[in-house]
């Protein structure tokens, strides 16, 4: 990839501002913004229901019921040309485009279709039991052990283990699927510093996960070994089976590492909500779900106007790429009622957490179901989740999470 | 304007007024009906906003789409022939009443 090719993204027409529409100046993929966004999002929310985004050249969502109507009318505002910053359609993405995310209907229907039906609430319940096993064991390691790294030792570790055989990989080399995840989100922003030194370590990932998705590679009784049975039955090609199972890899480990990550740091840093958790576990999955729209995993992407669109009042033209703030969305004051408290007794229903509409997360019943499991397996063990120094946080441009949580597990039966 | 009834498993109905093209399980979300849980929020991956769609103007929506009907597989309750996913119904400004029945059970 060239210089010039860095250099031009996001800027097709510089200094170009939209009339009419409230400018936002911050760059939403520095450091500091980063490290606490959320002060910048009521910014955005503040500005107006459509702002322009100076920094990058695009127009922006923020509030709740924006980032629903555009995420819904994927007839004018598409994913085919690309749902980061990179135009698809005037500008070459850094791998070929995935067939589920970066599509449209009727193409989109026909690979959705399939990932609908093997990542279904039905097909998931043959996996409970497994999933349950596991975080059984590793959490009762982790109490016995007493100081650890939650990001490490168990957001990283169960997902690589539970999801990873999931999909049906071998058990050697699955270090590569974090680095590649890393780039796929860091893609979706511009391509700055941090994008260009994620892609320099990215060396060997690249074909280590371009060999695990061929059919030879793969366990039988997985989800890559369905994928290529959908593949046997007509409704997707070969080839295509193994892009699907690329998106599988690049879109489930990450974002499930950063939610159970950002659950422990919640329930570290909120104790007495802990202990709503741990003595009345049947509220885990509702937890989790107030984890996911308080510290939303995914911040941010794109979407791209496919013809002339009123929003909000404003005339946008087509081709006009918009960001779509949806962790902003779950912080919308004008929708939640004390939308900055971290409260598991909410019951946060259509937060934007896993997006919305026909692109809307399609593992997010696999990445709900390991998260209910890890805390439930917590809520039995642990009296208290006790943090043991500043937690690290790892930078990307789409999704946020820690690098470090060290932590002490407290037992239950040695607890006060 | 449409209205859609909702009717809880208990027989309870409720009626809410909506502008055309409002979405039937966010009304429901928006409106507390306990029974449309719609945990996936509108993404047709969770099932849980399953609802049986009484016949008077039912021909006016949108038709089952395929990922709705591979989706459907996973309701809790019973699959009936007017079961549908109540986020992928958008009430069309022809309807004057849409009645939907929520089901025993989402999940």
């Amino acid at each position: 990839m060239s210089q010039a090719h860095f250099e031009q993204v996001g800027k097709a027409n510089p200094g170009w501002t939209p009339p009419h529409v409230p400018v936002v100046a911050f760059d939403l993929y520095s450091d500091e913004v980063m490290s606490n966004p959320y002060p910048y999002y009521e910014q955005v929310r503040e500005a107006g229901p459509l702002v322009w985004m100076e920094k990058y050249g695009t127009y922006g969502v923020g509030n709740y019921s924006s980032v629903v109507r555009v995420l819904t009318d994927h007839d004018s505002f598409c994913s085919s040309a690309g749902v980061g910053l990179t135009n698809f359609h005037t500008e070459t993405p850094w791998r070929k485009p995935s067939i589920i995310l970066e599509v449209d209907p009727p193409d989109h229907s026909r690979t959705r279709k399939v990932f609908s039906r093997i990542l279904s609430p039905r097909s998931l319940n043959k996996l409970r039991d497994r999933f349950e096993m596991e975080a059984q064991k590793m959490v009762a390691r982790l109490v016995a052990r007493g100081d650890c790294d939650g990001v490490k030792d168990l957001a990283e570790a169960y997902p690589l283990k539970v999801f990873a055989d999931a999909v049906g990989l071998p058990a050697d080399g699955r270090e590569h699927l974090l680095p590649y995840g890393d780039m796929v989100f860091n893609a979706f922003g511009p391509q700055n510093d941090r994008f260009k030194e994620c892609l320099a370590r990215l060396g060997p990932s690249i074909a280590w996960i371009t060999e695990v998705c061929q059919r030879q590679n793969l366990n039988e009784n997985s989800f890559g070994a369905e994928l290529y049975a959908a593949a046997d039955a007509g409704e997707i090609t070969h080839e295509e089976a193994g892009m699907l199972v690329r998106t599988m890899l690049s879109a489930g480990l990450d974002t499930t590492i950063f939610t159970l990550g950002n659950a422990l740091f919640c329930f570290s840093r909120y104790p007495e909500q802990w202990a709503i958790v741990r003595d009345n576990p049947a509220i885990a999955r509702q937890a989790i779900e107030e984890v996911l729209r308080f510290d939303s995993t995914f911040h941010s992407f794109y979407r791209t106007t496919t013809r002339p669109v009123t929003i909000e009042g404003v005339e946008v033209d087509k081709g006009q790429k918009i960001l779509v703030l949806i962790a902003s969305a779950n912080r919308d004051t004008r929708h939640w009622e004390g939308a900055d408290t971290f409260d598991v007794h909410r019951r946060p229903a259509a937060n934007m957490a896993f997006g919305t509409g026909i692109h809307g997360c399609a593992g997010q019943m696999i990445a709900r179901l390991e998260a209910e499991i890890v805390l439930k397996a917590l809520a039995a063990q642990v009296e208290r989740i006790e943090p043991l120094g500043e937690p690290e946080l790892h930078f990307n441009n789409t999704v946020r999470g820690y690098s470090s949580l060290p932590l002490r597990f407290v037992p239950k039966d040695k607890g006060e | 304007m449409p209205t859609i009834v909702f009717v809880e498993p208990d027989g309870q109905r409720k009626a809410v007024e909506v502008e055309a093209g409002a979405n039937v399980m966010r009304t429901a979300v928006g409106h507390g009906i306990a029974g449309i849980v719609a945990e996936c929020g509108g993404a047709a991956m969770c099932a849980t906003c399953h609802v049986y769609v009484e016949e008077a103007g039912s021909e006016l929506l949108a038709p089952v789409g395929e990922v709705e009907h591979e989706m459907l597989e996973s309701a809790a309750a019973e699959r009936r022939e007017n079961s549908r996913l109540s986020c992928q119904i958008n009430v069309p400004s022809e309807i004057g009443t849409l009645v939907v029945q929520v089901p025993e059970k989402q999940y």
